[in-house]
């Protein structure tokens, strides 16, 4: 599972490097401690679903948003769900918590905070309603390694990571076996847009969506199963992936962890920057869901490719080691170990910029040497993808090779026709062909590429690097008022891709409050417990 | 003179195209035959089939040369041309200061889930775009950017609380037509919002958009790919002059206006 890196090839001073790794440090961990003592309905809500709540109503609101609102109307939500959930059915209330979220829809139920030892035994119920949903999560971690042992890794690196939307699972299921017959070791599903900003998880498989498939647990269970069936005709274990992201990231998590997703797109400012989503929401979701796919042994992929299609790709690659850095500090954080780090970075620089193909080596390189040991995702071009698909097609060969010279782990498989039209059948194909042909030709290119020293890409790797300590210092050294940090005051006047986010706004934010003393939520005293992703 | 002409391979009149597809039949001699057939009925006489492949077990791609018989009348030619003169970032400014008398505000925005603000920026920001700076450059325009994924009830109260006279829409994404949809439902709610002739301009841009469909979208003015600030800013100008005098006068005694 590890990722072999090749051989550090660029002259990085070591002083810098643990400069940059202190200044990160500095800068998340407040952000950490905020996240440490907020919660949102969206956690709650995740805890809901590990205790095995699930299903909706006729209108299709899942039951946990019931169950989560009926609660905070009696008792706010600065407690946790956890203990007037669990009060109420020793109270008697109703049989299960399926029944007590539908009668609690209904006004039926009135909800208290129990004390003393009510409270304990509240909160022991409540332990063990949510054991079973971390069981679960083990047992799918268990499989996946059993089945990537029985089946196989893939054979190459990096890894081929397709992406399949038709919007109906069905078709979903036969385009992304067809993929991986034909080269693809990664699925990614998209989701339908604007998911994202819905509240809550929509239920059961889905046969409609918009430029993209619903997220369900339906969904992940149907699609898991159809690559469950191709992995054991092709003999390779193909690895699905989903999005960890929005306002439902906690909850996705958790149902990812159960369905046995491989990879989950889960970025620590994505959000707040591109979604609008507040900031204390997004990153107190953002720390509960890293847990849950540390636990869960999913690796993450960080969204560092959509800082260069906002800003200009060269002037702003240090942006790009910014947020890399600050996406492994707070993955391990919350558990995350080297290999589940697929921190991101893509191949955006303007081709028109003289030595733009050199440039891009330095970065990737850059990017290779400051994390050896995580499965770096390496992106396509986007932005400079016009309508002249043959000079797309052009790009994409020179993405797949700077690839395979840089040594990435994960390559996210360019269309010619980006910016055109969904991609045809025959896109797809031809876009297999163009990696196929480059990793056939140049696959092993790490054991001859070793640029010189103070040429071209050295230093230009070493100025990138040093300006990302430059801005790390410069967001560190901020004043910030009492309750907020230095790095969300950067991120209040636009540092990060030029969006202004202030914490005080954003998308979500009345789903935040801040924990009160004796707030009790066992799955994450579980996730902390138990041994932070280590394998159980 | 030359008012019908045929496509050029290398030679003129030779009429050589060259078209890619796939059909949904595996490969074989039948399918390959099948290709020059559409070929031939898309026009194409003779057509050359030049490369097949398979594409997974049940689909055929096809790369097909052949010339094409068709002719086009270079006279029922119909396109959107400029219909206002292009002018300099001054002149744009002193036409504002002499027909508004106040800078004119922009309100720019991608809506719906559209996060490529790509070609927003380039219209708006300083740094613009093709050598050309944006519309924030432009002493007499002041604009507001909201950036990426405005939902439009939100771009609708705040083009009201900008008082907005123009309000410029980016839409690249196009799946499933989400750049139509985004538009029609933003141009609705204008319409709704505002007391009619009162709406701000309506001006969407991307690169799928017809120019010619301003009437089935809502709008006053498509711009599509490669479009440069001055085109922008010269078409607001020439359409806010056109509007104007009803527009200033009756403009000044909301200046106060609480929104509701």
């Amino acid at each position: 599972m590890n990722s072999p890196a090749p051989p550090p090839v660029l002259d990085l001073d070591p002083a810098v490097v643990q400069r940059a790794r202190e200044l990160t440090q500095r800068l998340g961990q407040p952000v950490v401690d905020i996240a440490r003592s907020h919660t949102t309905v969206s956690v709650e809500r995740a805890m809901l679903r590990l205790a095995g709540l699930s299903g909706a109503d006729h209108e299709r609101v899942p039951w946990v948003n019931h169950l989560a609102e009926a609660v905070r109307a009696d008792v706010g939500l600065e407690h946790g769900l956890a203990l007037p959930v669990w009060d109420a059915l020793r109270r008697g209330e109703a049989s299960d918590l399926l029944t007590l979220a539908q009668r609690s829809s209904a006004g039926a139920v009135t909800f208290r905070l129990p004390e003393k030892g009510e409270r304990t035994s509240a909160a022991r119920a409540a332990t063990a309603a949510v054991r079973p949903g971390m069981k679960k999560m083990d047992q799918q971690r268990r499989a996946r390694e059993r089945l990537i042992k029985r089946h196989g890794d893939p054979e190459q690196r990096p890894w081929i990571y397709l992406i399949v939307a038709t919007g109906d699972i069905y078709e979903d299921m036969e385009q992304s076996k067809a993929a991986a017959r034909d080269g693809a070791d990664i699925i990614a599903v998209i989701r339908s847009t604007g998911q994202s900003l819905l509240d809550y998880v929509p239920e059961g498989a889905t046969r409609e969506g918009f430029a993209g498939t619903y997220a369900t647990q339906e969904n992940f269970r149907l699609m898991r199963a159809a690559l469950d069936e191709v992995s054991a005709e092709l003999g390779r274990y193909i690895r699905l992936t989903n999005y960890a992201s929005g306002l439902c990231m906690p909850e996705i998590a958790a149902l990812a962890g159960m369905e046995r997703l491989d990879m989950m797109l889960n970025d620590s400012m994505y959000g707040i920057l591109f979604r609008d989503i507040n900031p204390i929401r997004t990153f107190v979701d953002q720390r509960f869901s890293r847990q849950v796919h540390a636990r869960a042994g999913i690796i993450i992929n960080t969204g560092e490719d959509n800082y260069l299609t906002t800003a200009d790709a060269v002037q702003a690659a240090h942006t790009v080691t910014v947020s890399q850095l600050m996406n492994e500090f707070f993955g391990k954080e919350a558990g995350l170990e080297d290999w589940q780090l697929g921190l991101g970075h893509a191949f955006e620089i303007n081709p028109e910029v003289p030595e733009s193909f050199r440039l891009e080596l330095a970065h990737a390189l850059l990017a290779r040497q400051l994390f050896p040991d995580a499965p770096l995702k390496w992106m396509p071009p986007t932005k400079h993808m016009t309508g002249d698909i043959f000079k797309g097609y052009l790009l994409d060969g020179f993405f797949n090779l700077a690839g395979a010279m840089t040594g990435q782990s994960i390559l996210l498989v360019g269309m010619m026709t980006e910016a055109v039209v969904t991609p045809f059948l025959s896109d797809r194909g031809l876009a297999l062909s163009n990696v196929r042909y480059v990793l056939k030709a140049a696959g092993n290119f790490t054991e001859d590429f070793s640029p010189p020293p103070n040429g071209f890409i050295q230093n230009r790797s070493r100025e990138v690097l040093g300006e990302a300590v430059d801005l790390l210092d410069h967001i560190t050294s901020q004043d910030a008022p009492a309750g907020s940090t230095p790095l969300l005051e950067a991120i209040a006047i636009g540092t990060f891709g030029h969006m202004k986010r202030p914490a005080t706004a954003g998308k979500g934010l009345e789903g935040v409050a801040i924990k009160a003393e004796g707030y009790c939520n066992p799955a994450i005293d579980l996730l902390e417990a138990d041994g932070w992703g280590s394998a159980p | 003179m030359n008012d019908v002409i045929r496509p050029y391979g290398d030679t003129t009149g030779d009429g050589m195209v060259q078209v890619s597809f796939t059909l949904p039949i595996p490969h074989d001699k039948r399918a390959e035959g099948a290709a020059l057939q559409l070929a031939t009925k898309m026009g194409l006489i003779p057509a050359m089939l030049v490369h097949a492949t398979p594409m997974g077990a049940s689909h055929t791609f096809f790369v097909v040369y052949g010339s094409a018989t068709h002719l086009v009348d270079l006279d029922a030619v119909q396109v959107v041309d400029r219909d206002y003169p292009l002018l300099s970032a001054k002149d744009v400014n002193l036409s504002i200061k002499k027909s508004l008398r106040r800078p004119l505000v922009v309100v720019g925005a991608c809506i719906g889930t559209d996060a490529h603000t790509v070609g927003i920026d380039a219209i708006l920001n300083i740094k613009g775009f093709a050598g050309e700076k944006g519309l924030e450059y432009y002493s007499e325009i002041q604009v507001v950017n909201l950036g990426a994924q405005v939902l439009v009830p939100d771009l609708v109260e705040k083009a009201r609380a900008a008082h907005a006279d123009a309000v410029l829409v980016s839409q690249v994404v196009t799946q499933r037509d989400a750049h139509i949809h985004n538009t029609t439902t933003m141009s609705a709610a204008f319409r709704e919002a505002y007391p009619s002739g009162k709406v701000p301009l309506l001006v969407v841009g991307g690169p799928r958009f017809d120019e010619s469909a301003t009437n089935e979208l809502g709008v006053d003015r498509i711009f599509g790919r490669g479009t440069t600030p001055s085109e922008v800013a010269s078409y607001l100008v020439h359409a806010m002059s056109s509007r104007a005098p009803q527009r200033a006068s009756k403009r000044q005694p909301k200046a106060k206006e609480v929104k509701p």
